[in-house]
């Protein structure tokens, strides 16, 4: 004999508050470490900087106690951690280019993950069910392809450091593929949450695999040739593996068949490989990939040689904040960002933060279990996943895993349309886990059988 | 400012940052929720089981109670005796248990003679009714397909596709 019985989790507020500090305590830690190690002192604006920070994550937190108290009491910490220690790393790359706190990057960085977290605020918010983003499954669909296009077009669109992934608009850039990533991640889980039961049925056996039947190869092939335009056009792989990966992983979540991963990975292999053979900005970034000290490799480029180099010096502790090189590396404040932490805090350090990340996905995937309702289960498993693509996509890159692509680390990186993104993610992860938390009412609205009707009252 | 300092600092940054690790990691110990499957140890092996002397009796008052329908013996669970779900139990909730395929229902079947959501188990009058919500394949009590809410005893076989459950207390 079984038995099932259900029980409420805790609200985890408190505990949450305590982590938050914590966090904060954390990164102001690693500010006096770059302060002392480059300065020879405290820093003087510890306090206000500090209280500043703090000031913005518990708006955060109280905003949840407010409006999602059954909340995932994780994400925030976590997220707010990442967002310090990127804020503490590019302030310390500000010293090393000899640029004032006034002109320095870290400042803007600090202003925009002031605005992320109050978009995030609104988010929570704004929206209090997230089942009302199910409406727009469609136009989320439109706008997602459009943000992901837009840097093709003519004028706008820029090419910056080999990829096309940047709009411009006068003084603004802005990487549209950051937000089409939660936009197509909306549209993902309303699309499949209609058409997992067509796609979910079997066709043939072959080699004790389930093949899908023919015809509903359909929407596969669709994103497969939009993933490979993204490659070409956009000459950008880390965005194209987001996407395809996003649609692959949500495909294999809602139907429960490894074929569709098996056909994915296929797909996307054939695809880039043809690529390869065609387009010179592909055999390029291969080139530098597999062989990154050869003579030619270094004549393109010795970015990555370079980041390899440093995680190298810094070892298994780390030379310390402020006191190794990352800024040699190009990017190092941003594509870079996660050499320049191997440099100065280690192999120890480094996996502390990706064990950061691990935690982060998993209780997006948790909320996911969680969640009761289908379409929450795909978005939540979809951003969460999103997320450890791109951590996979980035890390790889400068570890020499896969081909190093152009973009962010989430949280970590500088850039302003990357961490709105992020914490968007966080907090729409938050308000599905809220509604996979809180308990269910024992007693619901009155069902259809029982309901008086107005015929019967009279 | 001293060597052995700047070392503290140095380390000091990166054991807190695992210490934040293991920190998160105990919340996480201490949030499962959701579900909870508990195995029951077999009547004969559990050594400090019903009272001794009562266990022999239990049958024939269940066999009492399922004939009379007293009011003594009023279900409070639902025991799933046929099906994938063989063994589940679960309780009887007065706002009514939900049986079907989709996640909201109490009992979830993965049976696909089962409808998302196949029938509802309430109490009325300090009886417990089973209706079917408009399912597909029907909801059988005594293996009649049922058109109206029907009253549920203890014993009653009320099949769901390939699924039995019966009340119990």
């Amino acid at each position: 004999m079984t038995v099932v019985s259900r029980f409420a989790p805790r609200r985890g507020r408190n505990v949450e508050l305590l982590l938050v500090v914590a966090a904060t305590a954390i990164v102001l830690l690693a500010y006096v470490n770059v302060g002392v190690n480059t300065h020879g002192e405290v820093p003087s604006s510890l306090l206000v900087l500090g209280g500043g920070f703090l000031g913005i994550a518990l708006a955060f937190h109280l905003v949840l106690r407010w409006r999602a108290a059954y909340a995932d009491p994780i994400l925030l910490p976590v997220a707010t951690l990442l967002n310090g220690l990127g804020l503490v790393m590019i302030h310390r790359l500000d010293i090393a280019h000899g640029r004032s706190i006034g002109e320095g990057m870290a400042l803007r960085q600090l202003m925009w993950s002031a605005l992320a977290v109050g978009c995030a605020i609104a988010a929570i918010i704004i929206m209090r069910d997230h089942r009302v983003l199910r409406r727009y499954t469609f136009t989320a669909g439109l706008l997602g392809f459009v943000l992901l296009l837009l840097p093709i077009l003519p004028v706008i669109g820029s090419d910056k450091n080999g990829s096309k992934i940047w709009i411009s608009l006068g003084p603004f850039s802005f990487q549209p593929g950051e937000i089409a990533k939660i936009i197509l991640a909306i549209f993902f889980a309303g699309y499949f949450v209609q058409t997992r039961d067509a796609l979910s049925v079997a066709g043939r056996r072959v080699l004790g695999l389930t093949l899908p039947r023919a015809r509903d190869l359909g929407p596969i092939l669709v994103a497969w040739v939009l993933a490979i335009g993204v490659l070409v056009v956009e000459r950008d792989l880390g965005s194209s593996l987001l996407f395809f990966g996003l649609f692959v992983a949500l495909l294999y979540i809602a139907t429960e068949r490894i074929s569709w991963i098996i056909i994915g990975l296929t797909l996307f292999a054939a695809g880039a490989y043809a690529a390869y053979l065609m387009f010179g900005h592909v055999q390029t970034r291969v080139l530098l990939w597999l062989d990154t000290f050869s003579q030619e490799a270094l004549a393109t480029s010795d970015q990555l040689a370079k980041g390899l180099m440093g995680m190298g010096a810094g070892g298994m502790v780390g030379t310390g904040l402020g006191r190794g090189r990352p800024d040699i590396t190009y990017f190092a404040e941003s594509d870079f960002i996660i050499p320049s932490f191997g440099e100065e805090l280690g192999m120890v350090g480094l996996f502390a933060i990706l064990v950061l990340y691990a935690l982060l996905v998993e209780r997006g995937l948790r909320t996911a279990i969680g969640a009761r309702d289908g379409f929450g289960k795909l978005l939540a498993a979809g951003l969460a996943f999103s997320v450890a693509l791109q951590c996979f996509v980035v890390v790889g890159g400068v570890t020499r895993v896969i081909p190093l692509t152009g973009l962010t680390m989430p949280f970590l990186s500088q850039g302003g349309s990357s961490l709105l993104a992020n914490w968007v993610i966080v907090a729409i992860l938050l308000r599905i886990s809220d509604h996979a938390r809180r308990p269910v009412p024992e007693s619901g609205p009155t069902p259809i059988g029982e309901a008086p009707t107005q015929v019967v009252k009279l | 400012m001293s060597e052995l300092t700047l070392t503290i600092l140095r380390l000091g940054l990166l054991v807190a940052l695992w210490l934040f690790v293991f920190a998160i990691v105990g919340v996480l110990r201490g949030d499962l929720y959701g579900t909870r499957v508990t195995q029951r140890v077999r009547r004969g092996t559990e050594p400090s089981g019903p009272i001794p002397g009562a266990s022999p009796a239990r049958p024939a008052a269940l066999k009492a109670g399922m004939l009379s329908g007293r009011r003594g013996s009023h279900p409070r669970k639902l025991v799933v005796t046929e099906g994938p779900l063989s063994g589940t139990s679960l309780p009887l909730r007065s706002q009514g248990t939900l049986i079907g395929r989709s996640p909201e229902c109490a009992l979830v079947l993965d049976d696909d003679y089962a409808s998302g959501r196949h029938a509802r188990i309430f109490e009325q009058e300090g009886r417990w009714l089973v209706e079917d919500l408009g399912s597909t394949n029907g909801t059988f009590v005594d293996n009649r397909r049922i058109t109206a809410p029907t009253p549920l005893e203890l014993g009653t076989t009320l099949r769901i596709g390939r699924t039995v459950v019966e009340l119990a207390r």
